[in-house]
This record gives structure tokens, sequence and C-alpha cells, in this order.
């Protein structure tokens, strides 16, 4: 779509285009290609020469087993996280789409937790299961579970997906609540004239028509448990303990940390940024679909 | 709902309200640490009913901070949390508006070039770009400023996008009675296309308040002084002492405090929000 009206001026739209394009050269491009840049150098350890190693910083990451620890806690993490906050979402949603005595109340206690910061989120849950003074830490341990998330990893992988799943549910449930509402009754009226029960309906019915909404959600989920989630394990465990809780976006914020080895921190950028952005066209891809559809 | 069977109902609410207090848990347990003392916590004999000390330890993390962490009254890191989400706020919208505007209202070359440069910007989160960002900031002497806070963070594609897809639909009788009348681009700018984006600006700036407060990682490796610090990164740093010695009820004060603001935001322009989230993020 394109005006048929418009202005004409030689220099005022460069004018207007200039902060945007300052700000975006200087913070977003520049940093982004010293990334890709030092990802091809290796630093002495007093960082007085450089060399260019070509895929060197690249090749040891691969031999890493530490790298291979933090993409199958990625994996692990952004499949656990997204499955389960939206199915929770997805269930919240439907009993709220029904014209129920209020559902308005509803929705605003239940959409909230999208204004917590991720960091937040981790203390509070931190402090719900802290073993030794946490309420359900204490309940956990009394039962015999010996609970301990500073030394136990499974312990910890848990507490960090029950935040990071608390905090996204309210995301998650507002859109499946706005996809709920664009489908039209009168579908789902005839499919119950039909003689279609509630839980065909929502089968044959709802959940199809919902499916766009639902591979939307799935990327940003995706996005949001990589990339967001630093917050929650930063404050939580710190990526521990032994690195059951180091994802990807935390490797490189931990092996860049005070004057670490950039080389290896920016080819781990740059495998990052690739990741971004095959997820963010699969979801262009996606939504140019949808206009058709 | 299409038939009308009372028990679907009556699950329905059940379901609901599970939901609700499994939301809302953790919330009222912070609150209610945050209004008993230390040895109550430490004790681990946190009751489920608010305590008398409320008003004191809210008093004394924003006055006084914590005795044994950081000892910094959390009332500077409220303030700059304030600023900064508003420049990032306001700034994001400002510069969006205007690079929007050029790219719809005017044909210049390089005008498609312009949009991806920016549309791309979507694919650089500050996360995959960390140290080489720091080192500019660092290079252009702006750590621990709120120039160094902000302005890596302002450029959007997501604002750009939202108010370009507005201006689209704005109709083109709009543009052309602004030029019958002898008004030029800024006139029509400021007269026209400004009054009518509104609630488009409003429901941005919602959207992007709540950003610019969360922010976490840049804030954390930007600034090192105190008196710079931000109330989320506060709330860290009160953990990071031996666990044992951590003073729960004033960090769960600070963290209410931390997440008060953007909260209220939401639940108080709803509407705003959920329009902003919606339409921006599709």
């Amino acid at each position: 779509m394109e005006k048929r009206t418009v202005f004409s001026h030689k220099l005022l739209p460069y004018a207007l285009l200039a902060p945007q394009l300052l700000v975006t050269i200087v913070f977003f491009y520049w940093p982004a290609g010293q990334a890709v840049y030092q990802s091809f150098l290796i630093q002495d350890a007093f960082g007085i020469s450089t060399e260019f190693v070509w895929f060197e910083n690249y090749r040891s990451l691969f031999s890493d087993p530490a790298y291979y620890s933090a993409l199958g806690v990625t994996a692990l993490f952004s499949t656990v996280v997204t499955v389960l906050s939206l199915s929770f979402a997805l269930i919240l949603a439907v009993e709220a789409d029904k014209s129920l005595k209020g559902a308005g109340i509803y929705k605003t206690l239940l959409i909230w937790p999208y204004a917590v910061a991720p960091a937040v989120a981790g203390v509070l849950w931190l402090f719900m299961f802290q073993p030794s003074l946490g309420v359900f830490g204490k309940m956990l341990n009394a039962a015999g579970f010996n609970w301990n998330p500073y030394l136990n990893s499974g312990d910890a992988f848990a507490l960090v997906t029950a935040a990071a799943v608390w905090k996204q549910i309210s995301y998650n449930f507002l859109f499946f609540l706005a996809g709920l509402q664009s489908i039209p009754k009168s579908l789902i009226e005839a499919a119950a004239i039909d003689g279609a029960g509630p839980t065909r309906r929502f089968w044959s019915i709802v959940f199809p028509m919902l499916s766009p909404t639902a591979f939307y959600l799935l990327t940003v989920n995706i996005v949001y448990v990589f990339f967001d989630t630093f917050g929650i394990i930063h404050t939580v465990t710190r990526g521990g303990p032994a690195g059951a809780t180091t994802t990807l976006v935390y490797k490189v914020f931990s092996d860049g940390q005070a004057g670490g080895d950039l080389g290896t921190s920016a080819a781990e950028s740059v495998i990052l940024m690739l990741i971004v952005i095959g997820l963010t066209a699969l979801q262009f891809r996606f939504i140019e679909r949808k206009v058709t559809y | 709902m299409v038939e009308n069977r009372p028990f679907a109902a009556i699950f329905s609410h059940v379901v609901l309200i599970i939901g609700v207090v499994i939301i809302a848990f953790p919330v009222y347990l912070a609150f209610v640490a945050s209004s008993t003392d230390a040895t109550t916590i430490s004790n681990g004999q946190l009751s489920l009913i608010p305590d008398r000390h409320l008003i004191e330890n809210y008093a004394k993390v924003l006055f006084e901070g914590t005795d044994r962490s950081t000892k910094q009254p959390m009332i500077v890191p409220l303030m700059n949390s304030f600023i900064m989400a508003m420049i990032i706020a306001i700034g994001k919208i400002f510069i969006s508006l205007l690079s929007a505007f050029a790219i719809v209202y005017f044909r210049f070359p390089f005008r498609n070039t312009a949009f991806w440069v920016i549309f791309l910007t979507l694919m650089l989160p500050v996360e995959v770009r960390i140290y080489p960002t720091y080192k500019i900031v660092a290079d252009l002497h702006m750590l621990d400023t709120y120039a160094g806070l902000t302005i890596p963070l302002i450029a959007s594609a997501t604002a750009t996008l939202l108010f370009r897809q507005f201006f689209l639909t704005v109709p083109d009788e709009l543009i052309e009675a602004s030029k019958i009348d002898g008004a030029g681009p800024w006139k029509f700018f400021i007269d026209s296309l400004l009054p009518l984006s509104m609630t488009s600006i409003a429901a941005m700036f919602v959207i992007q308040f709540i950003y610019g407060w969360n922010q976490y990682l840049w804030p954390l490796l930007i600034t090192t002084r105190d008196d710079m610090q931000t109330i989320v990164i506060g709330i860290q740093k009160m953990l990071t002492v031996t666990d044992a010695l951590t003073e729960w009820q004033l960090a769960m004060a600070t963290t209410i405090l931390a997440m008060l603001p953007p909260v209220i935001v939401v639940i108080a322009m709803q509407r705003l929000f959920v329009r902003g989230l919606t339409e921006t993020e599709k």
C-alpha cells in the first residue's frame, strides 16, 4: 500500500530519518559487525596482540562440551517453557472466553504479570523455593525431597522454568483470548445445531482456527526463552549449579565477562544472531501466509 | 454461550480462580514478607497474614537502604528506573514518528533501503551484540550516564512499523486537503497527523515504558556507580551477599516497589496496553 499524494522535498525526509538511522547504525549495525569481526580474532592473555584466525573460535566452540551443554539446556528450557506456558494460557483463555459473570475482572487479574520484569519474577520464585526459609522450599524438604536449587541441577532447572512459565502465561493468554474472540460465533453455533458437543467443537473448529495465533506465539515464546530469561537466570542461579541453567545467552555474557574471552563470546553472539534471523524469518513467512488465508 | 450448562459455568469459574491464585500468590507472599521482620523470615515462620512492619520496611528501604548488602537508599534507583523508562519510551516514539512520516509521506532515493535498515534491527536484540555495544558506549564516554543507559535501546523497528502501518490507513484526502490549504509537511505533521495518532502513541508509550523499566542485562553492564543503578538491579544486589544474611523483608519490599509502577500502568491503561501489544507484535 502506498500513498497517492506525497510531499516533494529533497532534504527533509533524510533529516527526518537521520536520528533513527544514526542510532541504528552506531548501536546496532556497527556492534553487530564488530561481533562478526571479533569472532575471527584471537587475543593473547594480556590483550596486547590479536591474530586473525578464521574459524578457529568456532571450531573450538564446537569441540567444547560446555557449549553443547548450553545448547542442550537452551533447547530443553525453550521446549518446556513454551509448551507449559502455551498450555496453561490456552486453558485459561478458553474458560475466560465463555460469557461468564466477571470475565473482565478475570482478564485484568491474569494479564498484569506482563509488566513484571523477568528478574523480578526470578526473585519472587527464589523466595518461595529457597531451601531453608522459602515457604515451599521448606515444605519440600520436610516431605523428604532434599530440595536445593543451589546444589541440585534438576531443582535449579525446575525453579527457573517455573518462574519463566509464570511470567509468560499472561502474554500468551492475551493473544489466545484475542484469537478466540475473533472466531465467528455463528460457526460454533452452526456446529452446535449439527449436534457437536463442546469437546468436539473445540477440536474441530476452535483449535484449527486458533492455529495461526498458536504458531505466532510459538516463535515469540522461543525468542522470549532465548533472550528475556537472562534476568531470571542471573538472579536465581547464575547459570549454575555446574552449568545446569547456563543458556546460550547466559554463556555469551559469562564468557565475555571481566575481560574474558571476547573472541569466543563474539563467535557465540554470531551463532545466536543466526538463530534469531532464522526465527524471525520463520515468523514472517508465516504472517505472509496468514494474510492470504 | 451456545448451550446453557450451569455446571460448565461453575467449572470455568473454578479453573479461572485457580489460575488467578497461582498468578497472584508469589506477589502476595512477597507483600506479606515485606510487612514482617527479619527474624520471622529467617526462622522460616512466615505466615500468610500481613504483619505490622510494613511502613517501617518500606521507609527503611527507600530512604536508608539495607544494613548488610548495598546500604543504598532505594529512592535513587527508583528515580533512575523512572527516568530511564521515560527517556526510552518518549525517545522511541519521537524518532519512530519522524522516520515513519518520512517513509510514508515522501518519495526519495533509498527510501526502501532506509525502511529495511530499520526493519532488520528486529533481528539484533541487545543480547547478541552486548560486548561490542558496551565497547562503543565506553569509547563514547557514556558509561554510567542516562545517555548510555537509554540511547542504545532507543532505535525501535516495532514502533516505526506501527506508526507506518497507522499512517498508511490515514485517508489520502487529509494530505490533499492540507496541500490545498497550502500547508507544508511540518504543518501537516503537527496539525493533522499527530492529533490523529494520539491513541497509537499512547498504546506505544505503555508498551515501551514497561520495556524500558524492565531492562536488566544492559543496566547491569553499563552502570557501575551506585547512584546510576536501576531498581531491578538494586534487588539483585541485595541478594548477592551470603544467602543466610539476605535481608529478605527489605529485598521483598524493593521487589514490590520495582513492579508497582509498570503493573499500575498496565492495569490503569489496560485497553491501550492490549491494543499496543496486539497491534505492534502482529
